[in-house]
């Protein structure tokens, strides 16, 4: 592989919005305005004292960060490999790493003078993510959802309602992740003078990969703080799960320019690697063209979007962020999937060893890592993004035991 | 000079302007699509716009959404379609005009589409979501085969966005009606008239005007003010609504002839 110099992993994207190959603005010329007016504003707004002392503000007092960095100590003792630390994303107010983007995307928003905002959610994490950040500042929110969702993600369907957003459940395609983010796109196509979108991962047309990215960034620069004051060191495996891959960015990001620290995302390998069994672009797909923008995806010979598979429903798209492809393309991440199966019993796994719950999207991470920190020694440490808490599945999960139960 | 510049030369010469109805290829089936283009010729329409059926077309309203969706779900190929049209070109005068996804170009290839939908006899392509910033390569493919790039200006677009895309596209610019996604509307925005108008003062190329486009009445009152009309969503819908395939032709011609006369 062609030797990448260390400064220029983080150095992305250029000024088109490319990481590499990847990336760009693939969108109708409706929306290339506001775009251009996000990315504008943006860019003021991230080196202005008062944004920065406010965005940092909400995320002490609000959202309750710095996230902990947590020894699990009875899962590394039960795995008998490598340490497992997690980083608690779980402990965010409204219970995901989805709050540190939204906020950031809520003040820009008051910025540049828009009145309403939109959203998708696949988990319901972002639309409760956006709805707390509406309601926060006042602002009339609408959360576009798969109807499949709506069903295997329903406490936090009550929980956008109860915020005050209104929900648009999805009912074409296959009523996912992927079907919620054309609703959205089709909402801005007509609202987008006084809309903005905020967008839930670090996918679709330029600036959104970056911005989401950077808001996300906090997860791994905390990361890297409290590694050295709790273990005098950077991990030696950094793991995440990847949907669209907004808290695999987040948490990797700010590690891409130590090349001694390995970095792993994990995609959902749903029930095999058939098409149609899983949703891992990563893995199994091809560069193309899905939501404003060039990546790995899961498509047919004719560019036609293929229907992808995982339990849980945050991870269910397919694709994902240009910047993971950049990755991946590089050699900077190695990404590898995990089955609904093995997540299931990830899930358990910490439940029952450490008395957390985690997201199902995060229960992808937990158990990789798990496979990962077994082959090392006890001297080398695995940092796992906790990316969400599993409140929200415990219906859906114990559905999905039931169906194995019957299998 | 590609045969869209032949057509609107000629056009400009009689002080006319070209009326290009919309279908969705494969809907409902393919034969069907090509008895329309044909039956499109036979009335006098200008150009036909094939739309090739895209898995998630964000520009697109609830009818053309669903004609996509009924096409794909018959199993339809871009490979199928181009069959068809190459069927139909040695019959029609009229140029025929695929709209299409990047995501489906980039997919089979820029050059091997171009090259693909030239040989079967097409004369120009519209990609919905392909902004001027990402079009150079495509552009440049395009220009090498004489195959039109259509190009949009929407409401939102600049001024200074305007002349470069004025720059770069061939054949016509298609100027996007309304801020939002296709789809019938009683009302148009009032801004069309003089946004159009400039486009045509600051430019050399044809300024043809779509979306939303539902009724001679807007027939009669834009068609004086442009190079011509696009119809789509409320075609689409006879065809979408008809239910006795033995009617199709004749009850979408009814309408489209109700265009043609209010163009007069
Ligand atoms: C807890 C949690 N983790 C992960 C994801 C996947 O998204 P991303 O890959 O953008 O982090 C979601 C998405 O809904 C989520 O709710």
């Amino acid at each position: 592989m062609a030797s990448i110099s260390q400064t220029e992993f983080s150095n992305v994207p250029d000024q088109f919005g490319r990481f590499g190959d990847f990336g760009g603005r693939f969108v109708p010329e409706t929306l290339t305005h506001a775009l251009n007016q996000l990315e504008t504003e943006y860019n003021k707004s991230k080196d202005d004292p008062e944004f920065v002392a406010e965005l940092n503000s909400l995320w002490a007092d609000f959202v309750g960060r710095p996230s902990p960095l947590y020894f699990a100590k009875r899962l590394t003792e039960k795995v008998g490999g490598a340490q497992i630390w997690m980083k608690r994303e779980d402990t965010n107010h409204t219970g995901a790493h989805k709050i540190n983007n939204t906020l950031g995307q809520a003040l820009l928003t008051l910025r540049m003078g828009k009145t309403r905002v939109i959203c998708e959610t696949g988990a319901g994490q972002h639309g409760v993510a956006t709805a707390t950040a509406c309601a926060r500042f006042g602002l009339p929110c609408v959360v576009y959802m798969g109807e499949e969702d709506v069903r295997r993600q329903a406490p936090n369907v009550r929980s956008i309602k109860l915020l005050g957003a209104e929900i648009r459940p999805v009912t074409s395609g296959s009523r996912t992740l992927r079907d919620a983010i054309n609703e959205a796109m089709r909402d801005w196509m007509s609202s987008v003078n006084d809309t903005h979108y905020i967008i839930g991962s670090v996918v679709g047309p330029h600036p959104f990969p970056m911005i989401v990215r950077d808001f996300q960034s906090i997860i791994g620069q905390e990361t890297i703080t409290q590694s050295r004051a709790k273990f005098g060191r950077l991990p030696d495996t950094v793991i995440a799960c990847v949907g669209g891959g907004s808290n695999a960015a987040g948490m990797f990001y700010p590690f891409v320019d130590f090349p001694e620290v390995e970095l792993v995302g994990i995609e959902a390998g749903g029930l095999g690697s058939k098409p149609g069994q899983h949703a891992s672009p990563l893995s199994f797909g091809q560069p193309g063209v899905l939501h404003g923008s060039f990546s790995y995806v899961m498509q047919d010979n004719d560019g036609q979007t293929c229907d992808v598979h995982s339990a849980s429903a945050g991870l269910d798209y397919p694709g994902v962020g240009p910047e993971h492809s950049y990755w991946k393309d590089t050699g900077r991440v190695r990404y590898t999937d995990c089955q609904d199966g093995d997540a299931l019993a990830g899930f358990y796994e910490l439940a029952r060893t450490e008395g957390i719950l985690p997201a199902l999207e995060s229960s992808h991470a937990i158990s990789a890592a798990m496979k990962i920190a077994a082959e090392k020694s006890p001297d080398e440490i695995v940092v796992v993004c906790l990316s969400g808490r599993g409140d929200k599945d415990a219906a859906e999960i114990e559905r999905l035991q039931n169906e194995m139960a019957n299998d | 000079m590609s045969k869209i510049d032949e057509l609107f030369a000629q056009l400009k010469s009689q002080n006319k302007k070209a009326l290009m109805p919309f279908i969705t290829a494969g809907d409902p089936d393919l034969e069907s699509t090509a008895k329309l283009i044909t039956a499109f010729d036979e009335l006098g329409c200008h150009i036909c716009e094939v739309g090739i059926p895209y898995s998630d077309p964000i520009a697109d309203g609830p009818i053309i959404q669903a004609s996509y969706t009924r096409a794909l779900n018959q199993g339809i190929t871009v490979d199928a379609i181009l069959q068809t049209l190459e069927s139909c070109a040695p019959r029609v005068s009229l140029p025929m005009v695929t709209m299409v996804s990047y995501a489906i170009i980039y997919r089979i290839g820029l050059q091997e589409y171009v090259r693909d939908v030239v040989q079967k006899g097409v004369s120009g392509i519209i990609v919905p979501d392909l902004p001027v910033e990402e079009a150079a390569s495509l552009a440049k493919i395009c220009r090498q085969h004489d195959l039109s790039l259509i190009q949009l200006v929407t409401p939102t677009t600049t001024r200074e966005r305007a002349k470069r895309i004025l720059e770069t596209s061939t054949g016509f610019v298609y100027y996007v009606s309304v801020t939002g996604i296709t789809g019938e509307r009683t009302a148009l925005p009032t801004d069309i008239v003089e946004n159009v108008t400039w486009l045509r003062e600051n430019g050399d190329l044809p300024v043809c005007i779509g979306f939303g486009i539902s009724e001679p009445e807007h027939v009669k009152r834009l068609s004086p003010v442009s190079d011509g009309l696009i119809v789509g969503s409320a075609i689409v819908r006879r065809v979408t609504g008809c239910e006795d395939k033995s009617q199709l032709i004749p009850e979408v011609t009814k309408f489209v002839k109700t265009l043609l006369d209010a163009m007069e």
